[in-house]
């Protein structure tokens, strides 16, 4: 089943409350995916700087792996705890040499990376998962969140959403892809990189492909309707914008709210209950087979 | 007149309430406020009431409905009224997909929109939409009228059985053996009766008449190559 929730503020007035409100979202479709949860929450950027999120067993492991992470790239990075992930904040040009640090390192494992997305997922029932990670204290313009009832892979961390296969960029997804292994070896000729063997990021990995091609994130969805076979609801953001599409035949639920203040996604109207000034939003089903998208200026 | 608050008590004493209801019961009106998109709102009734939603309601809101008046101010979510054998059920916002599923008898009126598959499998139900109706709607219809003052969306009436399908603005595409028909007197004389219950105003000349081929009833020898 699997719920999805997004929420993408137009304007900085409720960027303090978006970890709360998220994570209420989050928490009502925990009955459509106890099994894990996963964010992503775009926060504030510092300028040459690029936030690196990963994880490892506890923060005494952190510790260390960030210890001789910092040694090896001759940098002490800036992090914030937050249970089982830490981000940290490094020079944007010692980028390449930390991914390779952490891939090399058997403690730690690469999450995400960005000049805003900080991204953290875990296994367990979503409530418990957004308190360990403190959600409802971050804030940040935009977010997208996922509970999982697993279908295709495994029950583990690395199997949860949002998958992020670009810098700023990550995708959450209700349904399951019947092609992503084809898909997946195009893409590896390409030059992209899987960690997994979820179908949810190759669709991830799909649309970073394009957009490094030049696409708009408007045209990678437009164009992975093309591509990309079998049921899927996608919720995408990347450093500044916020993108939904549904399979052509709309199998999996969806409905948004947009008003003056923001828009939001969720796999059902309840998770969209709490949200201030609900009860005025224009309330809407996307289409099957239409690109939403929306981009702060 | 009975209330009931949703943010207040569980869903489940709502429901429990509603069942317990005997035919002669005098508690005819029943309000409830607050359904925060819950599911299963006032699902399984079998009591002549009328219980008016305030809000909008999640999945399967008056699913099997009998002989109950359900009015929701509001959007309804997946499969609302499937299955319902009589009674009314009426949404007076946006219908989600599925809506009527199913349905053996009764009728729904939608005031604003239906989304994907209204009317699938729809088995004797009358629906009403005064807005547009989605994709695949009255996919394997059987029986009823599915009446809509707006457009259909892609594939309407695939693989229908039969079931009339009246549709006043324009069909974005018919289903597999889903055609035009020409509207008889007795057509035009079950679509203004529909019409009137729904309390809607619209002529029915103003209407296109949709139904089955009746090719897909038999298997065509011509496909015997495919075994």
């Amino acid at each position: 089943m699997c719920g999805i929730v997004g929420l993408f503020l137009k304007a900085p007035r409720l960027e303090r409350e978006l970890g709360a409100l998220l994570s209420e979202m989050l928490v009502v479709m925990s009955d459509r995916g106890p099994d894990s949860a996963g964010f992503a929450v775009y926060g504030d950027r510092t300028q040459g700087r690029v936030k690196l999120t990963i994880s490892g067993a506890d923060e005494d492991v952190l510790r260390r792996a960030v210890a001789e992470l910092g040694k090896a790239i001759n940098e002490t990075p800036a992090v914030t705890l937050h249970d089982t992930h830490a981000v940290l904040s490094i020079c944007f040009d010692k980028e390449k040499a930390a991914r390779a640090f952490i891939e090399g390192h058997d403690d730690i494992s690469f999450v995400g990376a960005g000049a805003r997305m900080e991204l953290y997922k875990e296994v367990g029932r979503p409530e418990q998962v957004t308190q360990r990670f403190g959600l409802p204290r971050m804030a940040g313009s935009h977010g997208i969140g996922h509970t999982r009832m697993a279908t295709e892979s495994a029950v583990t961390t690395r199997g949860a959403h949002p998958f992020s296969t670009g810098l700023d960029q990550c995708l959450v997804h209700n349904g399951s892809l019947s092609n992503h292994n084809g898909v997946r070896r195009m893409l590896q000729r390409e030059g992209m990189r899987f960690a997994t063997e979820n179908d949810t990021e190759v669709a991830a990995g799909y649309l970073s492909w394009r957009i490094r091609e030049g696409a708009s994130l408007k045209q990678a969805l437009t164009d992975s309707l093309s591509d990309l076979d079998g049921f899927y609801t996608f919720v995408v953001g990347t450093e500044t914008g916020f993108a939904v599409l549904r399979d052509p035949i709309s199998c999996k639920p969806a409905v948004m709210a947009e008003t003056d203040d923001y828009v939001a996604f969720g796999s059902e109207y309840r998770a969209l209950a709490g949200l201030p000034g609900v009860d005025k939003a224009h309330i809407f089903e996307p289409e099957p087979a239409t690109v939403y998208a929306w981009e702060r200026r | 007149m009975p209330s009931f608050d949703l943010a207040r008590a569980p869903l489940r004493e709502l429901n429990a309430a509603l069942h317990a209801l005997s035919p002669t019961t005098n508690e005819t009106h029943w309000i409830v406020s607050n359904p925060s998109g819950k599911h299963a709102v006032a699902c399984g009734l079998d009591a002549p009431v009328t219980v008016e939603i305030d809000g909008h309601v999640g999945y399967y809101c008056a699913g099997m409905n009998k002989a109950a008046t359900v009015v929701i101010s509001g959007n309804a979510g997946v499969g609302v009224a499937e299955n319902m054998m009589s009674g009314e059920v009426r949404v007076k916002g946006d219908a989600s997909q599925s809506a009527g599923a199913t349905g053996c008898g009764g009728l729904l009126v939608i005031e604003g929109n239906a989304s994907a598959r209204c009317g699938i499998s729809m088995k004797g139900i009358d629906i009403v939409v005064k807005g547009s109706i989605g994709p695949m709607s009255a996919f394997m219809a059987q029986a009823g009228n599915l009446v809509v003052l707006g457009d259909a969306g892609d594939a309407l009436g695939d693989s229908i059985y039969e079931a009339r399908l009246f549709v006043r603005g324009r069909v974005a595409s018919l289903g597999a053996d889903c055609i035009e028909k020409p509207m008889t007197e007795e057509d035009r004389a079950i679509l203004a009766a529909v019409l009137k219950r729904a309390g809607v105003e619209a002529r029915a000349d103003d209407f296109k008449l949709y139904g089955s081929a009746r090719r897909l009833y038999h298997f065509h020898i011509d496909n015997v190559d495919a075994y």
